[in-house]
């Protein structure tokens, strides 16, 4: 983006100005010449016609906010609207709001949130058997529509399942086996 | 009320919830009647898609009952049945105002780049969606549109999304007539745009996937020429030699994240994470499309990156088109296209199931067990 675009961010100016009005238009020699209106990939589902280009509108009523809201660097002001599921709490809550840190455009911010929703999958366990509730992982996993629908599949899966964790324990014997040989 | 409760990847349930409220002045509470899966509810149950959070109820696609209205909302009543775009829209502010009403500025905190959608993730504002018995519905006096009587309530819901989505991918392609569209994906909404690509006078439509079952539907439904990629040496290679050597005019990438068919894209995108999802489609639809031409994308994407061949697109002198279908700007045309016999979207629905039984679906859906296109919720029974 160019200093006629965006005023540069040195003089840190309190209101951004934009290149509606960064520049007197009617001093560029030839200055929309060559426009055409038919020039326009975003037709027809664009109506260019209502394209004030400000950023500024009749706002709707504002949503008072009664959870906490996460809001992207990049909104300018809250949204009048948002949902109020699931609220940040725990540890996925704390990395949730350490990704706002960062803009849309900055890979921390994606990459924070993706590792909170698998916490946040574990929390989810915690505060099930917390309420006394033991979860049928099984049956959210949908697997009497897999045992109805693809029995061979299961089997296999399961089998696949089974191999790897049996692997996995016999790998580990042999490792403390190795290790206490070690020691004696 | 009972809704879905997402709990993790590949884990999904029902529980008590406690009944929506009016939160805003133009909030309508409705009770869901109708409440579909969509495909990219399946980037939410497989983890894909950031901060989505356990507890949250998914379900973009809904038709309900009004319940009961805010005081700004003056055009619903009561007793009103309804069908609620999954775009979540003020209809006032910068895009709203020029039909960008999937792109609202006013309905969602967590990101500046997509706008509120229902039940899908607080990437897209935080909203409980519709696959629950009952749904607070913001801004309804913008959105949801009355079911006109002679409407059947299934071809009612999937106005909602399916119809609007596929008929945006066909418009966005710029289709003239005769020309040469290859749709890459036979899901429901690849199906959807493969039918519309004849509504703007295609020539030829050819539809690209990998599972029989649904190129066998679309073949019919469309109807479409279909290719199975998987019986393909190389998906470019055989594009350009159906069509004369030069390429397809229009290429529909109506797959997104979760595409098959390269090893790369699989480990990097949908294992390890590392792009926003596999986007092998996409890299097929610029190969594919003829140079001048024009791919356009509905698929749904992560909001990170992903790998794609996009110097082809400048060689190539392509015209890449997206969007989230701006559902409410194409109801009046989807709702005549319908009265006419023109589409008839609720022959895609080919399974009905309560809503205790969401956890067997979601799994259905995904593994596409027992031939399932689409599935369609009755939260409060038929």
């Amino acid at each position: 983006m160019t200093d006629t675009n965006l005023r540069t961010r040195a003089s840190k100016p309190s209101v951004v100005e934009t290149s509606a009005t960064a520049i007197d238009t009617s001093k560029i020699l030839g200055w929309g010449v060559d426009a055409d209106p038919d020039n326009d990939p975003t037709y027809p589902y664009r109506d260019r016609s209502n394209d004030d280009h400000k950023g500024s509108w009749a706002r709707p009523t504002r949503q008072e906010p009664e959870v906490e809201l996460l809001q992207s660097v990049e909104h300018k002001q809250l949204p009048a609207v948002f949902g109020t599921a699931s609220p940040p709490k725990w540890i996925s809550g704390a990395m949730r709001r350490l990704a706002f840190r960062w803009s849309e455009s900055n890979w921390a911010h994606w990459m924070i949130l993706m590792g909170a929703d698998r916490v946040n999958m574990v929390e989810g366990l915690v505060q099930d058997l917390g309420r006394g509730k033991m979860p049928n992982i099984p049956k959210e996993m949908g697997v009497p529509a897999e045992w109805k629908h693809n029995k061979t599949g299961l089997v296999k899966k399961i089998g696949i399942a089974t191999l790897i964790g049996a692997s996995i324990y016999g790998l580990t014997q042999l490792r403390g086996r190795h290790q206490s040989e070690k020691a004696d | 009320m009972r809704a879905m409760d997402y709990r993790g990847p590949y884990r999904v349930r029902v529980d008590d919830k406690p009944m929506p409220q009016i939160q805003h002045p133009r909030d309508a509470i409705v009770k869901v009647t109708r409440s579909c899966i969509c495909g990219s509810d399946l980037h939410l149950y497989h983890g894909m898609v950031p901060d989505t959070r356990i507890g949250q109820t998914f379900g973009h696609e809904f038709t309900g009952i009004v319940e009961e209205v805010g005081p700004e909302v003056g055009n619903l009543k009561a007793g009103d049945h309804v069908l609620v775009p999954f775009n979540i829209a003020c209809g006032q502010c910068h895009f709203c105002k020029q039909g960008l009403f999937g792109n609202c500025h006013e309905s969602n905190p967590s990101a500046t780049a997509v706008g509120g959608i229902f039940g899908y993730s607080h990437t897209a504002g935080g909203f409980d969606g519709g696959q629950a018995q009952y749904a607070r519905v913001p801004y309804a006096d913008f959105g949801p549109t009355l079911i006109p009587d002679w409407m059947d309530a299934d071809d009612a819901v999937l106005l909602t999304d399916v119809v609007p989505t596929g008929y945006q991918a066909a418009e966005m392609g710029g289709i003239q007539k005769g020309d040469t569209v290859v749709v890459f994906g036979a899901g429901p909404i690849g199906i959807m745009a493969a039918r519309c690509a004849w509504l703007f006078g295609a020539g030829r439509v050819i539809v690209i996937d990998h599972i029989d079952y649904r190129l066998e539907f679309v073949k019919n439904f469309a109807p479409a020429e279909v290719y199975n990629f998987k019986e393909l040496d190389d998906v470019v290679t055989f594009m350009k030699k159906t069509t004369d050597g030069l390429g397809a005019d229009v290429c529909i990438d109506a797959v997104g994240a979760e595409a098959t068919g390269s090893m790369l894209q699989t480990i990097l995108g949908k294992r390890m994470k590392l792009e926003a999802g596999s986007a092998i489609a996409l890299h097929w639809a610029i190969n594919s499309v003829k140079k001048g031409g024009i791919v356009s994308i509905v698929g749904v994407y992560g909001p990170t990156g992903n790998l794609v061949p996009i110097g082809n697109v400048v060689n190539k002198g392509l015209t890449l088109r997206g969007n989230q279908a701006a559902v409410k700007r194409h109801l009046p045309k989807l709702i005549d296209h319908i009265k006419a016999g023109h589409i008839n979207p609720k022959a895609m629905i080919t399974h009905r199931v309560p809503l205790d039984d969401i956890a067997d679906a979601y799994h259905m859906f995904s593994d596409k067990l027992d031939n399932m296109i689409k599935p369609v919720l009755l939260p409060n029974g038929a």
